[in-house]
């Protein structure tokens, strides 16, 4: 989220900079199953991109299309303007690769994996410091079977860097890492990003695309069904409502009628309330009359919110599976992809 | 080149730092050569076992290497994602399947000098009586035969099965292949039927090739030939058109 405002929409497009990565039209089918279903969208250098869907969602068919590992049904993809099914040799000296599990020999301790993988490369990176870059200087010789999710992942991590490629594909690559080995991913990330590197990345998990990507893809089903920055997406669907907190059962009318003309509340959850302003209604203000009010009454304010976070953003996107209607913010039937997304 | 000596060197590597794989390599073979030498219980039909064992125990050596521990090592490879991995790096699989193949030839050859090395100090006699090992260039192109069609047979197994089915797979393989493959027991011990089923697969040919050369001084028998040319052939195209990278 903190980087969302870094990336400039307006030099996005400007038709001097093309895309790193491609997917125009992309179908890819498995027998009868339709896993990515015409997906358009663009990745630029300098920016990373995020693609947040729930599991089965696609991202994982559409990144290994573009490393060249799936063949499509339709559509077509680029990378660095090349072709990754017909042009394979000149892009993977290019491309950095993380797959979403394994990928290394399981005897074989980082040093080692890492001193190989740099043999592959004309102008590697120099081992010893990418181990200690990911964390890793003190597990040089631990076979990798013997190392923690965290640290596999972390070693995947220092495979995809270690040619100095100007793609970086990573599939879900803080799944499985402890909370300060997700520190090291997203600083190496946003690192490589401000090196000029594009990112392309995907995680089912809302927190972390909010953290990490300048722009965030939302697919469900093999479908697009938002693009743009977290902060984009978040207010796109944002209804004018102030959140808060404060003791259950107040008198939410009077509330109201001391906030303004044409507002409501409603207690959502006990202590949980949503003031709705008309539109055009002057939200500071309002927020200072709410204020104002639970002073005079007595009563603590908490969790004072405005508009909504990428979280509910997404939950309305693919909950509704269309864009949302800003009064359904809560989908009755997103229960278990919530549950799943907030994991 | 870089790449493919890196390749070779971590290929190589990791067979002799793999305890099982280095067992089934080296320690199967040199036991066997030990103790059958010393203990007179196999049929041999020779008062000099060690004559019979150490061409018998060269084709196993083979057979231990190019099919089952290229096998089991590749199956796992496959499992972990690596070969998935690899894919997506400049090595190339023409250079991953090189550095496999070389990888193969040397350990052999390494097996080779430690068992006739071994067989030397247990008085083996090389051609027979008559001594003659002119035929020791018809041993070598029956052994890189074999290793072609035993190599493919381990691609074909670790192509297609999941790592653990492979190994198992590929361990009973070994242990039929032993037994039927004229390597410890002679084809004459074995009942007609079964003698003549054991001719057509590529461990009695290859054996029964070595026995020939090395043993009794003999040049390999046309029908010997035309079993590993065509297992040496068929056995990798059919791994290649099924091997499943993932």
């Amino acid at each position: 989220m903190d980087h969302a405002d870094t990336a400039d929409p307006a030099a996005r497009t400007a038709p001097d900079r093309t895309p790193a990565v491609e997917c125009d039209d992309v179908v890819i089918r498995y027998g009868s199953t339709l896993a990515v279903d015409h997906l358009s969208f663009n990745a630029y250098r300098g920016e990373v991109l995020a693609l947040l869907g729930p599991n089965g969602a696609g991202k994982t068919s559409t990144v290994e299309a573009l490393e060249g590992y799936r063949p499509l049904s339709g559509g077509t993809v680029r990378v660095l303007g090349l072709d990754p099914g017909s042009d394979h040799t000149a892009l993977v000296p290019r491309i950095g690769v993380m797959l979403q599990k394994g990928g290394v020999y399981p005897m074989l301790g980082p040093a080692q994996v890492l001193h190989l993988f740099a043999a592959y490369y004309e102008d590697p990176e120099d081992p010893d410091a990418l181990l200690d870059l990911v964390g890793l200087g003190d597990a040089r010789r631990t076979p990798w079977r013997r190392l923690s999710g965290g640290e596999q992942q972390r070693l995947s991590l220092a495979l995809a860097l270690i040619g100095r490629p100007e793609v970086l594909f990573l599939d879900e690559p803080t799944a499985g890492v402890d909370p300060e080995g997700r520190i090291v991913v997203r600083d190496i990330i946003t690192a490589q990003r401000d090196k000029g590197l594009c990112v392309l990345l995907t995680t089912h998990e809302l927190a972390e695309a909010e953290r990490v990507a300048d722009r965030v893809v939302i697919i469900d089903h093999g479908r697009l069904l938002a693009e743009g920055t977290p902060a984009e997406l978040a207010s796109g669907t944002a209804d004018g409502s102030i959140r808060f907190s404060t003791d259950p059962g107040i008198d939410v009318a009077a509330l109201a009628a001391a906030v303004g003309t044409g507002s409501a509340i409603a207690e959502e959850r006990p202590g949980s309330y949503r003031l709705r302003l008309p539109d055009g209604a002057d939200t500071p203000a309002a927020v200072a009359s709410l204020a104002g009010w639970l002073a005079e009454h007595g009563l603590s304010l908490g969790d004072l919110r405005t508009g909504q976070s990428l979280e509910e953003a997404y939950l309305a996107i693919t909950g509704t599976r269309s864009v949302p209607d800003p009064v359904t913010v809560d989908p009755p039937s997103g229960r278990r992809r919530r549950s799943r997304g907030r994991r | 080149m870089r790449s493919l000596l890196a390749q070779l060197r971590a290929e190589v590597t990791m067979i002799f730092t793999n305890g099982e794989t280095l067992f089934l390599t080296l320690g199967i073979p040199v036991v066997f050569l030990l103790f059958f030498s010393a203990v007179h219980v196999l049929p041999t039909g020779t008062a000099h076992p060690v004559d019979f064992l150490v061409p018998g125990i060269l084709a196993l050596a083979v057979m231990s290497t190019s099919m089952t521990a290229l096998s089991i090592g590749t199956g796992f490879e496959r499992g972990y994602g690596v070969l998935k991995r690899l894919g997506s790096t400049p090595l190339g699989r023409p250079r991953l399947l090189t550095a496999k193949i070389v990888a193969v030839l040397a350990v052999e050859i390494f097996q080779a000098a430690v068992l006739i090395g071994v067989g030397y100090l247990l008085g083996w006699n090389p051609g027979g009586p008559g001594g003659a090992t002119a035929l020791v260039g018809e041993a070598l192109l029956a052994m890189v035969l074999g290793t072609a069609a035993f190599g493919g047979i381990g691609l074909l197994l670790a192509g297609t099965l999941k790592p653990l089915v492979n190994l198992a797979v590929v361990n009973a393989l070994f242990v039929v292949l032993l037994l039927l493959g004229g390597m410890l027991i002679p084809l004459s011990k074995l009942p007609t039927w079964l003698a003549d089923l054991s001719k057509v697969l590529p461990a009695a040919a290859l054996s029964e090739a070595l026995h020939g050369t090395l043993g009794h001084g003999t040049p390999v028998a046309a029908r010997d030939w035309v079993v590993l040319a065509v297992w040496a052939v068929g056995a990798p195209v059919v791994a290649g058109l099924t091997f499943r990278w993932e």
